[in-house]
């Protein structure tokens, strides 16, 4: 048997706990819960923005699944990049960090000239890249031309445009390098010179030394890098524009994900159905894909990772 | 309360607030006093700077005329813009906007976003069909309701470099489409594995070689009375792709024409590759005489309508349509006021005139069409002929915007490029896909 007094001591309890965790608990039910939650319930209702919602039940699912040409195209596109762009970030990012930890000369000027592209403002750097690809005039292919080797479509050629969107996202590592060039070095001098007296070669030293230490850092560059490539929207957009040449008037509409979709991402689908056919319904479904393909795959890097964290402990 | 049932509620709640949360247009009926003094909002496209000096004048034309409105304007706002500004409200939100495409007069209307104008009209005795051409009134409105009127014209006609033309050996435009084949080819030079001069660009990503812009040639119905997409149905579209995929083909192929149209400069810059020389001949709006004027292109620039199929050669004059449309945000709170602003730059023929003059863009209005002070040029006149020619159409307002051109578009890409060959197949695949489209908003 509680008595009055122990009750009411708790409930004070209560109280203050839920006060001081008030300004989280505000944060992310404004931020986080009520878009969620909004989002999901928009996503069985046909909402122009304009005359109130009416329910639709599963019709904008159908639509967004079965119907809307876009989404399996920007899905796919979506995934690629996940898979290669990432990877390939991930890989460059460490690969320039630890060759700059090892110049002895002009670090400063390295560190520099790698980091710098990053400060690059997203639409202008890739303006900049497409005109550098420009199959017909950009410099790249007319070098290659002189060099007698072949001269691909880059950002007009869909077989070309996720690869230069890569090069372009591997030009701007200067985020990942910095990370990973704090972390390598942060591992101990010790375990190199332990290693090195066992006999360690450099592939044994960065593989059972380097690689252990800085194993929460690349998770992290992966997981952050999932996330972001999942939003990923102005490059792309940026690009398949400049590229095609039309921006869109009457009579003549901007292709999405030019050329042939290959750089659609579904961020721009959120913003194509949700902002341009007044269609919030089918809006909301795709940022909900997103969504759970993003704690979906967060999910399980975080689950192999634990692993491959503890393996490495 | 057992645990279930206080989530239950509070999901509820938060369900209920999202509802309540969202945005409604309730239109305020016009009851305020235009004769009062009052400052409203005007949003328009325009952006360079003698669009925006022009724009100014016709505002302060009309502030001059109406002392107690004051006008403030706001410029280079996109379509995308006006729907978030219509969407969300406010004070700051306009009162009338302006928009460069016709494309989403169909949601405007549909979505009461834009007020009914008809009370507007029918109180300032505006008569509809002697003010303005048939055309034009069918674009500002979607099934009968009218949200909008058109604030100037734009029509598609033929570019082409007499200069080149005279090296070539022609000596007129062409009028059929067999004509316009044959003086692409002759005005052709081929340089290696590309062009030292193209005589037209007929991809589709060829800045206004669009799909729709040349099946307006055939004048084709891309609707059935019932709303359904009619692509397969009306035999204009396959003559339109089947004779554009052959010209396609006849200019070098697909490939080898990409390959140059990577080569463009910007379409709205002074490297248009009319401008430059690199095509003899294109299909563009009035607004392209300016433009090359301002860039300064050395060459002799003729001025002609887009020629017709063969088999419609007593249709020669026509040409796509389009235009800028205004209208009046159902949320604003100062409609006749808006009203007056509206009317004056729609209607008023002097300030449809002086404005159409400025921009070098087609008046709107059959007064303004006839008026001695439209700009005299003979290339521009050719413009005011193909706005007027009876038989010019445009593309119709649809639930969706421009959602149906954009997949005609689409499956335009994939035919000339050779990736789709079944014509008929892909027509038939293209309207179930535009239907479907169409069912998702209704």
């Amino acid at each position: 048997m509680v008595s009055a007094g122990l009750r009411q001591k708790r409930r004070r309890e209560a109280v203050r706990n839920v006060a001081f965790l008030s300004p989280w608990l505000i944060g992310v039910s404004v931020f986080f819960l009520y878009p969620l939650i909004s989002t999901v319930y928009f996503s069985f209702m046909r909402y122009d923005g304009f005359t109130p919602p009416t329910w639709t039940g599963l019709k904008n699912w159908q639509y967004v699944f079965t119907d809307y040409p876009f989404f399996w195209p920007a899905l796919r596109n979506t995934l690629w990049l996940v898979v290669v762009m990432v990877s390939l970030r991930v890989v460059f990012g460490l690969g320039i960090g630890l060759l700059i930890t090892k110049v002895k000369t002009g670090a400063g000027f390295f560190r520099t000239a790698f980091y710098l592209p990053y400060l690059a403002p997203p639409v202008a750097a890739t303006m900049a890249f497409a005109f550098l690809l420009n199959p017909g005039t950009g410099p790249v292919n007319n070098i290659l031309g002189s060099l007698g080797l072949p001269q691909p479509g880059w950002f007009n050629d869909p077989q070309w445009s996720k690869p230069a969107l890569t090069m372009l996202a591997l030009w701007g590592i200067g985020d990942l390098m910095v990370i990973f060039m704090a972390s390598l070095l942060d591992v101990p001098k010790e375990q190199y010179e332990a290693a090195s007296l066992d006999g360690a070669g450099p592939w044994q030293r960065f593989r059972f030394v380097t690689l252990p230490n800085i194993s929460p850092i690349v998770l992290f560059a992966v997981v952050t890098g999932v996330i972001q490539t999942m939003q990923y929207y102005t490059q792309p957009l940026v690009a398949g524009k400049v590229a095609s040449g039309v921006i869109g008037g009457s009579g003549q509409q901007f292709e999405p994900g030019y050329p042939d979709k290959s750089t659609l991402t579904l961020p721009q689908l959120v913003y194509h159905l949700g902002f341009q056919r007044f269609d919030t319904g089918g809006a909301c479904v795709i940022a909900l894909v997103l969504f759970v393909l993003a704690m979906v795959f967060t999910a399980f890097l975080m689950r192999r990772g634990s692993g491959f964290l503890a393996t490495n402990d | 309360m057992p645990r279930f049932t206080r989530a239950l509620l509070a999901t509820s709640a938060v369900a209920l607030l999202a509802t309540a949360c969202t945005g409604t247009s309730n239109a305020p009926q016009a009851s305020d006093d235009a004769t009062k003094d009052v400052t409203i909002t005007f949003w328009h496209g325009w952006s360079a700077p003698g669009e925006v000096a022009a724009i100014n004048a016709n505002i302060k034309a009309f502030e001059a005329k109406h002392p107690n409105i004051h006008v403030k304007v706001v410029g280079n706002i996109n379509d995308d813009k006006i729907k978030q500004a219509l969407r969300a409200g406010g004070a700051n939100a306009p009162d009338v906007v302006s928009s460069f495409t016709t494309d989403n007069v169909g949601t405007f209307c549909q979505s009461n976003v834009f007020a009914d104008l008809k009370p507007f009209l029918d109180k300032s005795g505006v008569d509809l069909d002697k003010t303005f051409p048939k055309a034009l009134q069918d674009y500002t409105q979607f099934e009968g309701k009218r949200c909008t009127l058109p604030l100037l014209n734009d029509a598609y006609g033929l570019y082409y470099n007499k200069d080149a033309f005279k090296a070539a050996g022609i000596t007129t435009p062409p009028k059929t489409l067999s004509e316009f084949d044959a003086d692409a080819k002759l005005l052709t030079k081929v340089k290696g594995d590309s062009y030292s001069q193209l005589g037209f660009m007929p991809n589709f990503h060829g800045y206004e070689s669009t799909t729709t812009h040349f099946a307006a040639q055939w004048n084709p119905a891309y609707f059935t009375a019932d709303g359904k997409s009619n692509l397969v149905a009306d035999p204009a579209f396959a003559k339109m792709l089947t004779w554009q995929k052959n010209l396609v083909t006849e200019l070098g192929g697909f490939a080898k024409l990409e390959k140059y149209r990577a080569t463009f400069g910007d379409e709205w810059g002074a490297k248009n590759p009319f401008h430059t020389g690199q095509v003899a001949m294109a299909i563009d709006g009035e607004w392209r005489l300016g433009m090359a004027k301002d860039a300064g292109v050395k060459f002799d620039i003729g001025v002609a309508p887009f020629p017709v199929p063969d088999d419609q050669a007593d249709s020669y004059g026509k040409g796509y349509l389009s235009g800028t449309i205004i209208g009046i945000a159902s949320t604003s709170q100062k409609q006749n006021a808006a009203w007056e602003l509206v009317k004056y730059m729609t209607t008023d023929t002097d300030a449809v005139v002086s404005f159409a003059n400025a921009i070098h863009n087609v008046p709107s209005t059959l007064d303004a069409l006839k008026s001695p002070k439209l700009d005299a040029d003979l290339n521009f006149r050719t413009f005011l002929e193909i706005a007027q020619h009876p038989k010019s159409s445009t593309t119709p307002a649809s639930p969706n915007g421009g959602a149906y051109q954009l997949t005609l578009q689409d499956f335009g890409f994939a035919y000339e490029s050779g990736k789709v060959t079944d014509l008929a197949g892909g027509l038939a695949k293209t309207d179930q896909q535009i239907d479907k489209d169409l069912a998702q908003v209704k």
